[in-house]
């Protein structure tokens, strides 16, 4: 019966058309149709008839292939019907192996015998199966068991074999190193070979080889070269044409000996490929080559301005790469540049825009982004936030290098944010805080920016702005003395739109409006006094008229309109939001009735003048900008280990972090308002301590840590030094808790600020002065890193000793080159010995860079 | 004699040379795993984007694969004639060109020539031409393997070995006569 079955089934099996035509057919059902094709299969494949078996098989592919479907359970047999005698069957099998097999299939090393017996076939289309199957699936076991075979096929006179030899060697080579022993001498002989076809084959896996491992194949520059003068293959002259481009980096006598050829090559109506690599090359690695160069630009101009999308694009690629060394490349073409970022394809609109920001410069810098703005305000919102972060990043970079205007950079940031499209809110309120921190001369205008962005109801919508309007609010509030409208400034900080905002910046916003208030009420006072002290020493000429405008109305009023705008935010579920309303708002029921008092008593020394005094004082202290690595110029504390393995803390906290547990179990059963008259009751006690010093642990907690502190007392620093800091800081809002950090603020770390705040444009004006060598030394003394300067000083004195024995060996390069290409061996060999001392000096001057280069290969070169 | 000479400073330089490579390889190899191979995959695909042929030269799970799949033709299908025919995505460059209603996609990576690649693409088509006369959808759909044929002879190992039509083309032909 069953053998009936299989009769029948391989009488009536579906071929592979068949199926097609039925997937074909069955349009709507498709999913349905293959999965009943699979069962299908999976009952064929089982049969002992192999042709059924194959059939079943190459269905299986197809679908596994363009379907999707599973084929990994049939790996095994994928096996069988490769050791089919038919050459049919055969092929079905290695390339469904091909398809699916991998390094962990269970069964792949069932197949090595069959394909070391087909390897070795005499047939040659079995040999090519083979060894397209192993160029797939070569494992590491496979590669090394079938290496022989593979070395023996590198000398096959059957040139339909070798080149597929060769092309297997490079998946050997990578599996299976030790085979580089025997076949590399086989592979290198091929390149001598007159055959095209196998020249182009060993050429690819060279170039492969090469762009792994350049210094190794050095020794075989002279085969290669010979390659580039009389090859007329387009394709096997880019290959040997990026070997070069390896090679020349790491030996400069390269670059000059092949730049003829290639400048040979340019100059020759030639395919656009092979032209298009040869600029690569040059550009890339013979950039020192002037005349090389030249041309390189020339025919790349020829590029930009071709109708063909590809060519333009490929034209602004090649641009990029020498931008950084050969800036006048970019900047002859900066028409074609800009036209192109009006492109309708946005890779070639994003080439452009990377080849203007290598372009900018102090000088260009405005003009290049007014172009970038006009173009982001039209485009679509992908290119749109490209261009912004590009113009953010590239006038940032080293502290704003190239910005000498700031008050048009910040006026440039306030346009950035009113774009509808810009999503980069992040990094504007960063570099908004940024500069208002490490410049002082910019406040006034950084100020009146964060005015305009804060009064306009419209933008409070937009979420990309929250972090542009919290960086504005924090501005206004800290310069707050370059205002000419506090009230004004409240009364945006206030506005019911910022409902809108999330609970983080509204607590910024609330802050804000304390710092102008207390600005408010101090500039009130002074003016009432007679002898105004000089206390707001910062103060501007205009910032002290605005102080002399206060009258009781106006201060009056402001404080209604802020008691107004947060009395309703005393009861808001957020508890940042909540406690710094209420903060001011204690501040003001403080100080209301006294201020009614003041206009008729005129008494100067009243508690709510010292109050008034005080929180001025508070605010005054100037806040600096934070290096990133601030962190790690903490010094370390005696006893404290970093570097130890805390494994054992997680016994400790997990029985610490039980009670907590319970605890926040516990609160939660308690009803709402019971939550809020705990956490009001506690604002008031915060509110009444506010003044003396920073709140102390309730009692219970406390209790708890001094537990916690006699158990574990290992892992607390020391007790005496927190005192100190406590004691120092206690009046200090700022990061209490990170006592060690107000330290280094105060002797290590200070001098950096000042060199970044006293940085602005003195420094930069000198700059521009200065030629271009000057450019780069600045830097790197204001990044305080003496290290990186030592580098550069190391590197542009070696670059100009290197520079001028360059020069010599060009001379001596030259007549060798000639020499050698008509083919005179004995008279370059003579000349290496006469060149190996000169080469030794400059070696001797590698040797710090490179001490693993390999002495006879350079001599050997040439 | 004096090439003979010359050859065999070659040869004794290269053993020495050879030495080094083989120590290091053993340590660059980990690191070395996903060699570079120029060619890494070739997609055709209809403008409905169904994949009609698949060849990958690095191993990809079948996931992997319909991912990849799947994002480059959306990638490549939204672009139009004025635009470029290079997409850049993840890792691959992707060199693509439209012949009526099939698109070629060669995933290579960035170092390789792409307007070399675009020839290549030009050349397949035309050995197809050659084979199936004036080539179409269909034409590829039916007779996958002889498409998979004729890549075969073309690429190894990710490097283009075979440039010339008749000599793709021979071993096909065989096989149909013999059949």
């Amino acid at each position: 019966m069953a053998s009936s079955n299989s009769l029948m089934d391989s009488l009536f099996q579906r071929s592979l058309e068949d199926l097609i035509k039925g997937i074909r057919l069955h349009l709507l059902g498709e999913s349905s149709f293959i999965s009943k094709s699979v069962d299908e299969i999976r009952s064929e494949i089982k049969l002992t008839d192999l042709s059924t078996k194959s059939i079943a098989l190459q269905k299986l592919s197809y679908l596994a292939a363009l379907h999707g479907v599973d084929m990994s359970w049939a790996a095994f047999h994928a096996v069988e019907v490769v050791s089919s005698s038919r050459f049919g069957d055969k092929r079905i099998g290695y390339h469904a192996i091909a398809q699916s097999f991998s390094d962990q299939t269970p069964v792949l090393l069932l197949i090595t015998n069959q394909l070391r017996k087909d390897l070795n076939s005499s047939n040659e289309y079995e040999v090519s199966l083979a060894l397209e199957c192993l160029s797939r699936i070569g494992a590491d076991d496979l590669a090394r068991d079938l290496t022989s075979e593979v070395f023996t096929l590198l000398g096959s006179s059957k040139a339909f074999v070798r080149k597929k030899a060769i092309g297997v060697v490079l998946r050997v080579f990578d599996k299976y190193p030790d085979a580089v022993k025997v076949c590399l001498k086989r592979l290198v002989e091929n390149l001598d070979s007159s055959d095209p076809h196998i020249l182009s084959a060993v050429v690819g896996v060279f170039c492969e080889l090469t762009t792994k491992d350049p210094r190794s194949y050095l020794p075989l520059a002279p085969e290669f070269y010979k390659i580039l003068v009389d090859s007329r293959n387009n394709w096997v002259l880019i290959k040997v044409l990026k070997i070069f481009a390896k090679l020349a980096l790491i030996e400069p006598r390269l670059a000059k000996k092949v730049a003829d050829p290639i400048c040979e090559h340019m100059r020759r109506t030639v395919g656009k490929s092979l032209l298009f690599e040869c600029i690569r090359t040059v550009l890339s690695s013979l950039s020192d080559q002037e005349s090389a160069l030249k041309l390189a630009v020339a025919k790349i101009r020829d590029f930009l301005v071709d109708d063909d999308p590809n060519l333009k694009y490929l034209g602004l690629h090649a641009l990029s790469i020498v931008a950084p060394k050969h800036l006048w490349a970019v900047l002859e073409n900066n028409e074609a540049v800009v036209k192109a970022l009006s492109d309708e394809d946005l890779n070639v609109k994003l080439e452009a825009l990377h080849l203007l920001m290598a372009m900018v410069n102090e000088e260009n810098v405005s003009e290049i982004s007014r172009i970038l703005m006009n173009y982001a305000r039209k485009s679509d919102p992908l290119f749109c936030n490209e261009v912004i972060t590009s113009l953010l990043l590239a006038c940032s970079r080293n502290s704003y290098e190239i910005v000498v205007d700031f008050d048009w950079y910040l006026s440039l940031l306030g346009e950035m944010a009113r774009i509808p499209h810009c999503q980069r809110g992040q990094e504007i309120g960063h570099q908004m805080i940024d500069i208002g921190t490490r410049i002082k001369d910019v406040r006034l205008e950084l100020v009146r920016v964060s005015r305009s962005l804060l009064i306009d109801p419209a933008l409070l919508g937009n979420q990309f702005m929250h972090p542009i309007l919290s960086a504005a609010a924090w501005a206004s509030g800290e310069y707050v003395e370059f205002s000419k409208t506090p009230y004004e400034i409240a009364e945006a900080l206030l506005q019911p739109r910022t409902s809108l905002l999330p609970p983080s910046i509204r607590a910024i916003y609330i802050h804000s409006t304390f710092k102008i208030l207390v600005f408010s009420l101090r500039g009130y006072f002074t003016a009432q006094e007679p002898i105004s002290p000089p206390l707001v020493q910062e103060s501007t000429s205009s910032g002290s008229s605005a102080v002399n405008c206060f009258t009781y109305k106006s201060i009056s009023s402001l404080m209604n309109m802020i008691e107004l705008g947060l009395r309703s935010l005393s009861g808001t579920l957020d508890v940042e939001v909540q406690e710094r309303a209420k903060n001011v708002l204690g501040f003001i029921g403080m100080i209301e009735h006294e201020i009614a008092e003041k206009v008729t008593g005129q008494d100067n020394e009243t508690a709510v003048s010292s109050a008034i005094v005080f929180m001025e004082d508070v605010f005054s202290d100037e806040l600096g900008p934070v290096s990133s690595t601030a962190q790690e110029k903490v010094p370390l504390p005696d006893g404290l280990e970093i570097k130890e393995n805390l494994e054992d803390l997680q016994e400790i906290c997990g029985e610490f972090l039980k009670p907590i547990f319970e605890s926040n179990s516990n609160t939660n059963s308690f009803s709402a308002s019971d939550k809020i008259s705990f956490s009001v009751t506690k604002l008031s006690i915060r509110d009444q301590q506010e003044a003396s010093s920073s709140s102390s642990p309730p009692p219970e907690s406390a209790s708890l840590l001094a537990e916690h502190r006699k158990r574990h007392d290992l892992y607390y620093l020391s007790s005496q030094k927190k005192d100190e800091h406590n004691d120092s800081n206690g009046n200090n809002n700022t990061l209490n808790e990170y006592p060690p950090a107000n330290e280094i603020s105060g002797d290590s770390f200070n001098p950096k600020k000042k060199m970044n705040q006293s940085k602005p444009r003195p420094v930069v004006v000198k700059l521009d002065e200065g030629d271009d060598d000057l450019k780069t030394k600045p830097n790197a003394s204001s990044n305080d890193e003496p290290l990186s300067r030592a580098i550069q000083t190391a590197l542009m004195g070696k670059g100009m000793g290197k520079e001028r024995e360059k020069d010599n060996h060009e001379k001596i390069l030259d007549s060798g080159i000639k020499e050698q290409s008509s083919g005179k061996e004995k008279k370059t060999k003579k000349k290496n010995g006469e060149k190996s001392s000169k080469h030794r000096s400059r070696r001797r001057s590698d040797k710090e860079a490179s001490a693993a280069k390999p002495v006879e290969i350079v001599d050997f070169l040439l | 004699v004096n090439l003979q000479h010359k050859e065999e400073e070659v040869k004794t330089q290269r053993s020495e040379s050879s030495e080094k490579p083989k120590e290091k390889e053993k340590s660059q190899f980990e690191e070395l795993r996903s060699l570079k191979m120029g060619i890494r995959f070739i997609l055709m695909v209809n403008k409905q984007g169904q994949t009609r042929l698949a060849q990958y030269y690095e191993w990809l799970t079948l996931e992997e694969r319909r991912a990849l799949e799947g994002e480059i033709v959306r990638k490549c299908l939204a672009r139009n004639d004025q635009q470029c025919s290079f997409v850049e995505h993840r890792n691959y460059k992707i060199v693509y060109r439209r012949y009526a209603s099939l698109f070629f996609m060669v995933g290579v990576d960035d170092d390789e020539n792409e307007l070399a690649i675009l020839e290549f693409i030009h050349l397949l088509v035309e050995t197809m031409d050659k084979h199936f006369g004036n080539v179409c959808e269909l034409d590829i759909m039916f007779h996958l393997e002889k498409a998979h044929f004729m890549l075969e002879e073309m690429v190894m190992n990710g490097c283009i070995v075979e440039t010339s039509k008749a000599n793709i083309l021979s071993p096909i032909q065989l096989m149909d006569k013999a059949h």
